[in-house]
């Protein structure tokens, strides 16, 4: 059985309030990566629609998006994994390919965020988590995660200002990268300064600052079999490792609070898979939906050791001149986190990536890439290895 | 016919609760009694916290309830300063984590603890609590 390849990806701009409907969102991201994988409609087998419900009114989207996008009559249907349901759609995308059923299938990750307030958005994120037992404390994703950097902090060291340097960091790719939803500066000084919005706190000892941008986005991935990704495609990019896990819902259920264990069990499988090491990943995306959760990230994935990933990101290699560059693209901190979209988001930065196609983020000829993607608090974790 | 009786207690606990209907019910009337319990399952032993009514680990629906006692040490905690809609009228308030050892309890710390006082490692107990709207929960408090 051959390889798995990408042939194509998309994105619609990251925006606050996009002014159209959720079909015409996904169709952006679609139409971007049609013309990038110089395919016709009738060559895509199937597709997989992703994203997280309840943002917007449509119950099934994938059938009505399917028709919008023209891939009528070909199968479509919905996977959901909150944050990471385009990456778990890639994993299933990945095994109807291997299996032999398709050759060539299409996945659209998309998020309306803006139909909702921002403190509705917030209820619906934390009903993500337990509702029975937790929600009805009045919990939401900064809080929970705000309880990792506590716990982190409170074991390793790690300061405010230590995670004031991840944002910087985003900040510093966000403001060159054209899609994204947050093209400001952030500076170290914002993060002390009670003028600026960004010294906010929003959960301790999370502060507006640590927190990822709501947008409203749309991604796409076109992936192939071995042999059609070599005839109509000249930079393939290979799936060469998948990894997926999944944790208990409850924060009571769970031993590790100073990482995420579905990172670090994702991360393995997929580590495995593809053959290689931390070591030989020269790019990565990682679920930076919080300062923090790079920040664990780091540490999770084995580009830090525990409790080092202050030291990482302190000494600047998760910069684009540094040994692991990781969120180049500005992460889902400045780039902007439209939930069912990330995923295929991060898989397209990466792409992008390996092909040396993108431009001013491009980091030095990067063979092996990494896309580490998030589910809720932890609850889904998809790690997917990518290589030339 | 008589119309049939709907047991919705869950919908007591919390500011809002998202739940009305659940085999772990009696959760609320021991609240109601004062006392927060968690399950126990009588054929292996294995204990839950959130009560469950069937045990994962060996597949068996014969639980017992028992009550949290005792102290357990703070593994993590968060002031809020924003809300989820529903909760606006509760801020701040600071969510917790607290283990026990064979089981953990996740809750809010008691208003009287003021946050620069929570240090992770503290002990703290569990506490039932009835909250100005007539709901009920349960906190942390000094043993």
């Amino acid at each position: 059985m051959g390889k798995v390849g990408i042939i194509g990806v998309g994105q619609s701009n990251f925006v606050r309030g996009y002014p159209g409907s959720i079909r015409e969102l996904a169709f952006e991201g679609f139409k971007e990566a049609m013309k990038d994988a110089k395919i016709e409609r009738k060559d895509i087998n199937a597709s997989i629609i992703a994203s997280a419900p309840e943002y917007d009114k449509q119950r099934s989207p994938a059938g009505v998006i399917a028709e919008y996008l023209g891939l009528i009559p070909q199968p479509t249907f919905y996977i959901e994994s909150v944050c990471s349901s385009s990456s778990m759609a890639l994993r299933v995308a990945y095994s109807m390919i291997k299996s032999g059923l398709h050759d060539i299938i299409a996945i659209v990750g998309f998020q309306k965020m803006s139909e909702i307030s921002s403190s509705e958005s917030q209820e619906r994120m934390g009903r993500g988590a337990d509702i029975q037992w937790e929600a009805p404390f009045g919990t939401m994703m900064p809080a929970y995660y705000a309880m990792y950097a506590q716990a982190h902090m409170a074991k390793y060291g790690t300061t405010g200002e230590d995670l004031a340097k991840i944002r910087v960091k985003a900040a510093t790719y966000g403001q060159i990268n054209e899609k994204a939803v947050y093209r400001k500066p952030v500076t170290m000084e914002m993060f002390t300064d009670p003028e600026s919005n960004i010294s906010a706190t929003v959960a301790k000892p999370l502060r507006v600052g640590d927190c990822c941008a709501n947008a409203d986005g749309s991604s796409c991935i076109i992936v192939a079999n071995e042999e059609k990704a070599r005839a109509l495609c000249d930079k393939p990019v290979w799936i060469l490792g998948l990894g997926a896990a999944s944790e208990a819902v409850n924060m009571a259920g769970r031993d590790l609070l100073t990482g995420l264990s579905v990172g670090i069990e994702a991360g393995k499988q997929a580590y495995e898979m593809a053959g290689v090491t931390p070591k030989d990943i020269d790019v990565a995306e990682v679920h930076d939906c919080f300062t923090i959760a790079e920040m664990m990230a780091y540490e999770n994935l084995g580009f830090a050791k525990p409790g080092e990933g202050k030291d990482l990101i302190t000494s600047k290699e998760t910069y684009k001149e540094g040994s692991i560059p990781v969120n180049v693209d500005g992460g889902l901190l400045s780039k902007g986190h439209p939930i069912g979209a990330t995923g295929g988001s991060q898989i397209r930065t990466i792409t992008l990536q390996l092909r040396g196609e993108a431009g001013e983020m491009q980091v030095k000829d990067p063979e092996i890439g990494l896309v580490h993607n998030i589910g809720g608090v932890g609850l889904y974790g998809n790690v997917t290895i990518l290589g030339r | 016919m008589a119309k049939k009786e709907v047991d919705d207690r869950f919908k007591k606990f919390g500011t809002v609760s998202f739940t009305a209907i659940t085999k772990t019910n009696d959760f609320i009337s021991y609240l109601e009694e004062g006392k927060v319990m968690a399950t126990r399952c009588k054929e292996c032993g294995a204990v839950y916290f959130p009560p469950r009514s069937d045990c994962a680990k060996c597949l068996n629906s014969n639980m017992e309830w028992f009550e949290v006692t005792g102290t357990g040490t703070l593994l993590s905690f968060s002031e809020l300063k924003y809300a989820p809609v529903g909760f606006e009228d509760d801020l701040p308030y600071t969510i917790a984590l607290l283990d026990y050892g064979d089981y953990k309890v996740f809750g809010r710390i008691s208003q009287e603890i003021p946050y620069e006082d929570l240090n992770v490692g503290m002990k703290l107990k569990t506490e039932f609590n009835n909250l100005p709207s007539g709901q009920l929960n349960y906190v942390f408090k000094r043993p």
